[in-house]
C-alpha cells in the first residue's frame, strides 16, 4: 500500500523532546500548585515558572516561549477554565512575563543571574494581568488598593522562585529533568 | 546571587514601598460637599480656607475649611455629634448634623465615575 499523499510525518527533534519535557514538568508543577490553599484569590507562588526559567537558561528563549504557553494550555486544560477569564489572565501573565524575559535574557551573565530574570518576569506577569483586569475585568479605579498587595507577592514568589531556578541551574544537567526513555 | 541580581531586589523593593506609600496616601481627600436637606449645597476645594453657613430648621451650621481639613465648626443639634467629629480630611469621611438636616461629605481628587445622582 502507497503512502496517501497527505501523510504528513512528523519527526521530534531531540529539542521537541526536550521542551514537551520541561513542559510536562510544568504542568503537574502548576497543577500540583492548584491544590496548595491561597489565602487571597489570584495570588499563588508560580511554582511552575521555575521550569520556565530553566527551559530559558538551558535550551534559550524560543524554547521558553514554548513551554510557558504549553504549560499555560495544559494547567488549563486540567484544571478547568479553559478560554474562561481566569485562563485569559493567565495567557496575558505569561506572555507578558515571556517578553520581558526576552529582553532580561540579553543582560550580561556576570552580573545578572536567574534571581533577576525570576523578580522581573514575576512584575510582568502581574503587571500584564493588573492591566488587562483594569481594562476589560474590573473597569474602575479600585483595583490600585491591591497594587501593594500584587507587589510584595511578586517580589517575595520572584525571588523564591528565583533562587530555587539558580540551585536547580547548578546541578548537572538533567538531573532534574525527567529520565529519558528514548 | 549575583551583583546585578541584588540591584534588581533593591529596585524591587523599592517599587513595592513606593507603592505602599502612594496607596496609603492617595486616600487624602481635596473636596467637600455640603449637603443640606438632602440636597447638595456646595462642593468646596479643601485647599481654600473659607466658611460656609448652612440653614437648617433648628439654626445655621457652620462648616470651616482650614489647611486641607474640614469640620462642623458650630451646628444647633443638642447632642452636637457633627462638631465632635473635629477635623476631617480623609475621603469618605463625613460628619452628619442630623437634628439640623446638614451632612458633609469629603470625596477624593478622583473624578466620580458619575455626573450626578437622581432620586
Amino acid at each position: 500500500m502507497t503512502a496517501s499523499p497527505t501523510e504528513i510525518t512528523v519527526v521530534a527533534s531531540s529539542e521537541d523532546v526536550r521542551i514537551a519535557r520541561l513542559a510536562a514538568l510544568a504542568i503537574v508543577v502548576a497543577v500540583a500548585e492548584a491544590g496548595i490553599p491561597s489565602p487571597i484569590p489570584g495570588i499563588k507562588p508560580g511554582l511552575a515558572n521555575i521550569v520556565t526559567l530553566i527551559a530559558l537558561e538551558r535550551l534559550g528563549w524560543r524554547a521558553a516561549v514554548w513551554v510557558s504557553l504549553l504549560r499555560v494550555a495544559g494547567a488549563g486544560l486540567a484544571l478547568g477554565g479553559f478560554f474562561s477569564p481566569a485562563f485569559a489572565m493567565s495567557v496575558t501573565g505569561a506572555l507578558v512575563s515571556l517578553l520581558v524575559l526576552g529582553l532580561a535574557h540579553r543582560l550580561p551573565r556576570r552580573w545578572f543571574g536567574p534571581v533577576t530574570l525570576s523578580i522581573l518576569a514575576a512584575f510582568a506577569h502581574i503587571g500584564g494581568q493588573v492591566a488587562l483586569a483594569r481594562v476589560w475585568l474590573i473597569p474602575h479605579g479600585g483595583i490600585v488598593y491591591l497594587l501593594p498587595l500584587f507587589g510584595t507577592a511578586a517580589l517575595v514568589f520572584g525571588l523564591a522562585n528565583g533562587l530555587i531556578a539558580a540551585r536547580l541551574l547548578a546541578e548537572p544537567e538533567g538531573r532534574f529533568e525527567i529520565e529519558k526513555t528514548d | 546571587m549575583r551583583a546585578g541580581d541584588w540591584l534588581v531586589l533593591l529596585l524591587s523593593a523599592a517599587l513595592v514601598g513606593a507603592l505602599f506609600w502612594m496607596t496609603l496616601h492617595q486616600d487624602s481627600a481635596a473636596r467637600v460637599r455640603v449637603f443640606q436637606d438632602g440636597k447638595l449645597l456646595g462642593e468646596y476645594d479643601l485647599g481654600v480656607p473659607r466658611r460656609i453657613e448652612a440653614h437648617g430648621p433648628l439654626g445655621v451650621t457652620l462648616v470651616e475649611i482650614e489647611g486641607g481639613r474640614v469640620r462642623i465648626a458650630r451646628d444647633p443639634s443638642p447632642r452636637q455629634y457633627c462638631v465632635k467629629a473635629g477635623w476631617l480630611d480623609a475621603a469618605g469621611q463625613v460628619a452628619i448634623c442630623l437634628p439640623n438636616r446638614t451632612s458633609i461629605e469629603l470625596v477624593s481628587r478622583e473624578k466620580r465615575p458619575y455626573d450626578s445622582i437622581a432620586y
